[in-house]
């Protein structure tokens, strides 16, 4: 990295009678904004003009009032987030979100170090068994959850059934039907589709721990927990905090799982800060009243972005 | 860490290596104490927690073979008395949505958003990875800021966006969107392999006159393949599977995407779910597939170089 292209370019010059015509092309001498422009530009485009704008158009949208038919009608001043911060339901939407966030991320990630040091021994077969976690990971969310909401049908639910025999439960149940089973069956699907993701990042940080340091822990004569705990554990807090953050961000932002499974449940109880957001603009028709909600979740995120930034500090492998 | 598992280095290493690990992984099992009775309890272990993670899929995979008597029959059967493979041939005509329009704005959608982040990505990653300039800093800033937001949380303002530019409800919306939220992922993860090709290796290719951009062509992308194809599988599936910011900016049911089209089945009283879960199928197979050539480098490819 310490090479810059004007070293390049002055090894060159000896040998540069073929390079010649195209020097003014790759540029001379120090490297500026303008040389790299033509390379990132694009991606700077796009970023941009479908990031950074909408996010500030939607801030720009809070502060107007805008019809149901999209005509924007004029300022509205701050009657978009009084309007947000007036509903009734919003003291349970934001308790939804914390136990939500809260409940998804701790199951995931509990279960997850229990599945990434089983993944991590070795046995026959491993790789096939490795494979089958990945497939919530690239499958649909709302196909997953589709199957769920199915299974767990109290006529014709096939998982129903399968507890029945199971014995797990006396009779079929309505799961999806009625709070909270119906919140809890998200909280437990939501941890389903994460727990490949998680699994892979806390794998990763195992596969980081140097068997030295663990052949000096048995010999040492540590129990396999006191091994755990004072050994492995610590090792894990690089990738234990990057699974936690894109696990809150992830969770947070997540809408199909709420949607398909609560989604025809009345009212407001089982919404999230998300969900309630979407219903703003597909029930309610108030695009204006949805960015000003929209306004306070991006903050929201920005905080967690924050958060990664300071403590996974991913710039530093920028150099 | 990370970057031992994605490094490009390590992936052109010859055979010489590979056979070293596995010899080691062999004396691991005996020093391990992996005697026959606890591998096989491990191995137990591992058929149950892969059954229990395909379970889902099994289920689609049952289901689409049941007829709509046995799929909505009280109380359920678990297998089809005879399985209907005709399902797979029915299914696409049902009155709640155009199912092979869906597919087709599936496979469009994602595969445009795919092309448009490989094409504006790779010269960004490869200029990033060999060069210093001014601002580099607050652009890998800004890519890494992108790479944790989601559309969900935008979705009002890009509604409004695409709005105003008057391609609300069309797919050209939805390949912009898709590509420009999958970017810095792509960005990200061949940063880290750009950068793992010896500068040497430029300097002496530039020296014989290739330009910047055969250097990058010609030099660079067949050492970086591994992370060109983890950036296009991981993006391709991202896209194919997007939901929220589909669901509010496209409105005419032949331009959905199949994630927003088969959530129209769930909460009717008698769902076709025989057809929800052939439809599935059909969109779950190959994105699994595609995922699976990728797994060793899924192994904190997602964070790429943030694991240390």
């Amino acid at each position: 990295m310490s090479t810059t292209v004007a070293k390049g370019d002055t090894q060159d010059t000896p040998a540069a009678r073929p390079v010649a015509p195209r020097r003014p092309k790759t540029g001379r001498g120090r490297d500026s904004i303008w040389k790299a422009l033509p390379w990132i530009a694009p991606c700077l485009v796009l970023v941009v003009g479908i990031v950074l704008f909408p996010a500030g158009y939607m801030i720009y949208n809070a502060f107007r009032s805008i019809s149901s038919y999209g005509t924007d009608t004029g300022s509205a001043g701050l009657t978009n987030f009084t309007l947000v911060f007036a509903d009734p339901a919003l003291p349970r939407v934001l308790a939804n979100t914390v136990v939500w966030v809260a409940a998804v991320v701790i199951i995931t990630v509990v279960l997850s170090l229990a599945l990434a040091q089983f993944l991590n021994k070795p046995f026959p077969g491993r790789t096939l068994v490795r494979m089958a976690v990945i497939v919530p990971w690239a499958a649909s969310v709302v196909m997953t959850t589709t199957v769920f909401v199915y299974g767990l049908d109290p006529f014709y639910g096939i998982i129903n059934k399968f507890m029945v025999d199971l014995h797990l439960i006396d009779a079929p149940f309505g799961f999806t039907k009625s709070m909270p089973s119906a919140f809890i069956v998200a909280i437990l699907t939501a941890v389903f589709v994460s727990m490949p993701f998680t699994s892979y990042t806390i794998l990763a940080g195992l596969q980081g721990v140097p068997g030295e340091v663990l052949e000096a822990a048995k010999m040492d004569g540590a129990s396999p927990a006191r091994t755990y705990f004072s050994v492995i554990l610590p090792q894990l807090r690089d990738s234990l905090a990057v699974a936690v953050l894109i696990n809150i961000i992830n969770v947070f932002n997540n809408l199909a799982i709420l949607k398909i499974i609560t989604g025809s449940l009345p009212g407001y109880d089982a919404d999230t800060l998300i969900t309630r957001m979407f219903k703003w603009i597909q029930v309610d028709q108030r695009v204006d009243v949805a960015s000003a909600m929209s306004v306070v979740n991006f903050a929201i995120v920005l905080v967690i972005v924050a958060a990664y930034i300071k403590i996974v500090k991913p710039m530093k492998e920028v150099d | 860490m990370a970057h031992s598992t994605l490094s490009p280095v390590a992936e052109t290493t010859p055979a010489g290596p590979a056979v070293v690990s596995t010899a080691r992984r062999k004396t691991r099992y005996g020093s391990d104490q992996a005697s026959g009775p606890r591998v096989a309890l491990r191995m137990a272990a591992g058929l149950i927690i892969a059954l229990i993670f395909i379970s889902p899929y099994v289920i689609m995979a049952i289901g689409s073979l049941k007829s709509r008597p046995e799929i909505l029959g009280v109380p359920p059967k678990y297998l089809p008395a005879t399985p209907r493979f005709d399902n797979y041939a029915t299914m696409w005509s049902t009155p709640e949505t155009p199912l092979p329009q869906n597919l087709i704005s599936t496979i469009i959608i994602a595969s445009c958003a795919t092309i448009l982040v490989l094409l504006v990505a790779t010269p960004a990653a490869y200029y990033t990875a060999r060069f210093k300039f001014p601002g580099k800093m607050v652009f890998m800033f800004l890519v890494i800021v992108t790479q944790m937001l989601q559309p969900a949380v935008l979705t009002a303002g890009l509604f409004r966006e695409m709005l105003a530019l008057n391609i609300i409800d069309t797919w050209l919306a939805m390949i912009l969107v898709n590509a420009a939220f999958n970017l810095s992922f792509a960005v990200w993860i061949m940063h880290s392999f750009f950068a793992g090709v010896p500068k040497e290796v430029d300097e002496a290719a530039q020296i014989d006159g290739a330009g910047r951009f055969s250097v990058l062509f010609k030099i660079n992308l067949p050492l970086v393949w591994p992370g060109i194809v983890t950036a296009i599988i991981f993006t391709f599936v991202s896209c194919w599977n997007e939901f929220a910011a589909s669901l509010v900016i496209l409105q005419t049911a032949g331009n959905q995407p199949l994630s927003v089209a088969l959530t129209k089945f769930v909460g009717q009283y008698d769902s076709a779910w025989q057809y929800v879960f052939g439809v599935s199928i059909v969109a779950v197979v190959p994105v699994v597939i595609l995922f699976m050539l990728i797994e060793k480098r899924l192994i904190g490819g997602l964070t790429a170089g943030s694991v240390k």
